[in-house]
């Protein structure tokens, strides 16, 4: 049966119809909702590249179910964040350092990083290598990413 | 020979204005079939219009068949292009691996890009600008060599009124062959390259306004999900359908011989009918034992043996010697595990095929797609899209296969995407490798004799068999493989007696391809292991002894800048006087990248918990060489991709499997390197702007291996042979 579901995400509520609740966030927002952010990885919660913020804190979005959301949890996408014109410090951060190989895994670390650097503003470089331990990045970005954390952290 | 022709039949022919009416659509409103292989852009690898075209804005768009695998190349590309021509980096628009546009610069692979790819793209730029100086002069009344150009305006160097290259050639086409013998410009002149310019894709990358494959979406376009054998070469029994006709948005449940895939409106609803659809498979139970892996390749059939190098009599001199020393290296299978599944969009429509892939070489799979699909090559378009980083040949080809097969039976725009499981159970693997070492020192503690036997697996077939042609039983060479690579299995060093061979095996058990300097890596990790296994044996630092063999001045020139950035101690190893449980040490590799290209060299810095055996890699040390840098931050980025990545290929991959399928299909089945195990790296690029540029996209993990293994030996005495260097490995080697 099609249902409505309405999510606030990146400060907008948008309506969708989904055939099941059960469907997993990630593909509503890319599919329902155009949004190319976050990402498919594993879609088992293990490697974070779907990652959004809701309510401010990281949420790998292939293990929630859209169903389980409404208008009152505000999701945050890669997007929401900032443009390549006006860039988020995060975002300019990774730019920055050019923390990027092909970036399939970045939307993940940053968004990981900005959920962490809410709660720990001025983090060592072992406190952000333990925040993102559970991002997986294949091409081997790994110092670049801890770099431009700890440039976000200290540009804040 | 270079006559300059600005063709009045290209503009005749309608639509002359090439750039205008050739450009990529972009991704987000990808069109159909319909935009296939517009007539008139040039293909040719020999003419400058295959490469380049002037629009009347004057923005040069450069063709390239070499793409962005998460390198960056592009940007470097642009810089060389944009360089040769005297533009600013964004007067140049970049297209990159468009069967339809760009000519066939064969794969993207082997760190090719700037030292084929590049060199290429500079000589048509190079012609060009001849080409267009002596356009301008005409029409100035000035000299060619009395002109300058700057930012893409030709003016006469005494001053006075230019001619921008739009009002030149805007439009029109070059029709001349590329000059191989086009001067470039002397590098005391570059403003570009030798920067580092940052890269043209980050800032989309990191705010999500970047088109990945994923992000490609078609009008029309429905999901598919794909259902491999439960075992490998398990044959399809029965499907039954039933078990997901109540998945709301269900298509069709596509069976073609063992290829079986599920087709919905929406890709949720093709995840779920994948995984609820009840399917009988044959049983299938050919894999051998996975803990007999190396037993099954040193017993395996040898199609042929290629002698490397000789030298002097090496089996002589090891049978004289005093003190002679053999070891056995082994190298495990590997996934290419990318971080985001493979995916592929393909649509067929009246006879015609465009796929949008991720392939790191579009033109070969055309070709093989042709084969499958029993089309003409010509009706196939494929063009490029940027998936996760790629390492080599993954699964990519395969998953764009599928993909153009379901479009075909349909006739509808599909969409594949892989899951985990299928991109760590399917894509090709790096096979496993031996090599079997003896070597000899005399009483100076020099190398006398050095014997090495390589065992690799061959290649078949001249491409790695599609999965979709294999399982649907579709036209396709069978068991096509990419065997590993036999570089660098001889010495970069000078010793008198000296047998190396590389024995091609006939089996390795799944479909090979491959990953991140194949052949290389495995060759330097038992040479560069081995030596110092003789070193410590003849009592003398590791450092000294390659240098002692090492004639090369810019090897020689790697090393000794290496030993002064890692601030070497020099001393055999191991490290005396290591107490507590943390033992410390550090490990030196070399390589020269099959002894004609980049040289490269590092020293790495371990941590070794006795108890646990749990390793550490803390720093790297990387010095480089590989002649003209394009762009040194992009390079370093690249090196440190090399380290970090084989670095977990090292300490944690290894494939998993029973006797018939992969059981390693997740990242906690297959573990990785994860941000608390990345090294510091510290990197010194060695520029060399009259040299020609060699590749830096694989050479600096070749050595990775090889100097963790050295540092481990340094710090505890244990010599690891066997990769993945894991807590268990080091604990058992340490009893022996
Ligand atoms: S895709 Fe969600 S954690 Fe991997
Ligand atoms: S940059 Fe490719 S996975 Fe991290």
């Amino acid at each position: 049966m099609p249902q409505s579901v309405t999510l606030n995400v990146n400060g907008k509520t948008v309506s969708i119809e989904i055939d099941d609740p059960d469907m997993p966030l990630l593909y509503a927002l890319r599919n329902d909702l155009g949004l190319k952010g976050p990402r498919f990885g594993c879609g088992m919660g293990q490697c974070g590249a779907c990652t959004v913020l809701i309510d401010g804190s990281s949420a790998r979005s292939c293990s929630i179910s859209v169903g389980a959301l409404d208008a009152t949890a505000e999701i945050t996408t890669l997007e929401g964040l900032g443009t390549p014109e006006n860039p988020h410090p995060i975002q300019a951060a990774f730019i920055e350092e050019q923390a990027v190989q092909c970036g399939y895994c970045v939307n993940g670390m940053i968004m990981e990083a900005a959920s962490f650097l809410k709660e720990n503003s001025k983090p060592t470089e072992e406190e952000i290598r333990a925040a993102l331990d559970n991002n997986i990045c294949r091409c081997g970005t790994h110092t670049r990413i801890i770099r431009a954390v700890k440039r976000a952290s200290e540009a804040a | 020979m270079n006559q300059i022709l600005i063709s009045r039949r290209s503009i005749l022919r309608g639509g002359g204005a090439l750039v205008v009416s050739f450009a990529m659509p972009s991704v987000a409103s990808a069109a159909s079939a319909e935009s296939l292989s517009p007539a008139g852009k040039s293909l040719s690898g020999e003419a400058v219009d295959g490469f380049l075209s002037i629009g009347t804005d004057g923005i040069v768009t450069v063709y390239s068949g070499k793409v962005d695998l998460g390198t960056g190349v592009p940007t470097a590309l642009a810089q060389m292009v944009a360089e040769e021509l005297d533009l600013t980096l964004d007067q140049i628009h970049m297209i990159t691996g468009d069967t339809a546009l760009t000519p066939d610069q064969g794969t993207t692979s082997g760190s090719n890009s700037i030292m084929k790819g590049g060199m290429q793209l500079c000589a048509a730029a190079a012609t060009a600008r001849n080409a267009l100086l002596k356009m301008a002069g005409e029409k100035l009344g000035v000299a060619a060599d009395e002109l300058t150009i700057e930012a893409g305006v030709i003016k006469p160097s005494s001053g006075g009124e230019g001619i921008g290259f739009g009002e030149l050639v805007g439009g029109k086409t070059f029709e001349l062959a590329i000059d191989p013998d086009a001067k470039f410009k002397s590098p005391d002149t570059y403003k570009l390259v030798g920067k580092s310019i940052k890269r043209f894709d980050i800032p989309g990358k990191v705010t999500g306004t970047f088109d990945y494959i994923g992000d490609v979406r078609v009008d029309g376009m429905v999901h598919a999900r794909v259902i491999r054998p439960a075992a490998i070469h398990a044959d399809l029994v029965s499907v039954n359908e039933d078990s997901v006709k109540d998945i709301p948005g269900l298509i069709k449940v596509v069976r073609e011989g063992n290829f079986l895939a599920v087709v919905a409106k929406t890709e949720w609803a093709a995840v779920k009918a994948a995984d609820a659809l009840e399917v009988e498979w044959s049983d299938w139970k050919g894999l051998p034992d996975q803990s007999k892996i190396y037993d099954y390749v040193r017993n395996s059939e040898i199609d042929k043996t290629d002698v490397v190098a000789t030298a002097g009599d090496a089996a002589g001199a090891l049978a004289n010697a005093k003190k002679t020393l053999e070891a056995t290296y082994s190298f495990p299978i590997h996934s290419h595990a990318s971080l985001g599944p493979s995916c592929a969009v393909a649509d067929f429509k009246d006879g015609k095929l465009t796929c949008w892939s991720p392939s790191q070489g579009n033109h070969a799979l055309q070709k093989q797609l042709a084969e499958m699909l029993q089309l003409d090559a010509q009706n196939i378009r494929i063009v490029y899209v940027e998936g996760a980083g790629c390492y080599g040949r993954n699964g990519f080809e395969d998953c764009t296969a599928d993909a153009a097969l379901l479009s075909k039976l349909l006739e509808v725009p599909v969409r594949v995407q892989w899951m985990r499981h299928d991109e760590h159970g399917w894509d090709p693997k790096g096979p496993p490798s031996l090599a079997d070492l003896k070597g000899a020192i005399d009483d100076d503690g020099k190398i006398v004799a050095w014997d090495s036997q390589f065992y690799h697996a061959q290649s078949v077939g001249n491409a790695v068999t599609l999965v979709a042609a294999d399982l649907a039983k579709l036209s396709h060479q069978p068991g096509g493989r990419a065997g590993s690579v036999q570089g660098n299995a001889d010495l970069g060093y000078k010793l008198p007696n000296v047998q190396t061979s590389v024995h091609w095996v006939k089996n390795t058990p799944f479909r090979a391809s491959w990953i991140r300097t194949p052949g290389r890596l495995q060759n330097t990790f038992a040479n560069e292991c081995f030596i110092d296994e003789l070193a410590a044996e003849a009592k003398v630092d590791p450092f000294d002894l390659r240098l002692s063999m090492l004639e090369d001045p810019r090897g020689r020139e790697v090393m000794e800048r290496l030993r002064k950035l890692s601030n070497w101690e020099t001393r055999p190893s191991p490290a005396s006087n290591q107490e507590g449980n943390i033992a410390r040490g550090r490990g030196v590799a070399y390589c020269h990248y099959h002894n004609t290209f980049a040289y490269v060299a590092a020293v790495c810095e371990v941590e070794v918990n006795r108890e646990s055996g749990e390793i550490k890699a803390t720093r790297f040390y990387v010095t480089h060489d590989l002649g003209q840098v394009i762009n040194p931050d992009g390079l370093i980025n690249q090196v440190e991709g090399n380290v970090c990545h084989t670095l977990s290929r090292t300490l944690h991959e290894e494939l998993q499997f029973d006797n018939s399928s992969i059981t390693s299909l997740d990242w906690v089945s297959y573990p990785v390197l994860t941000m608390t195990g990345a090294p510091e790296i510290i990197v010194e690029l060695i520029d060399r702007p009259e040299e020609p540029p060699m590749g830096g996209g694989e050479p600096s993990a070749a050595i990775v291996t090889a100097a963790v293994g050295n540092a481990i030996f340094d710090a505890t005495g244990v010599r690891l042979r066997q990769v993945p260097f894991t807590p268990e490995r080091f604990k058992a080697a340490a009893m022996d």
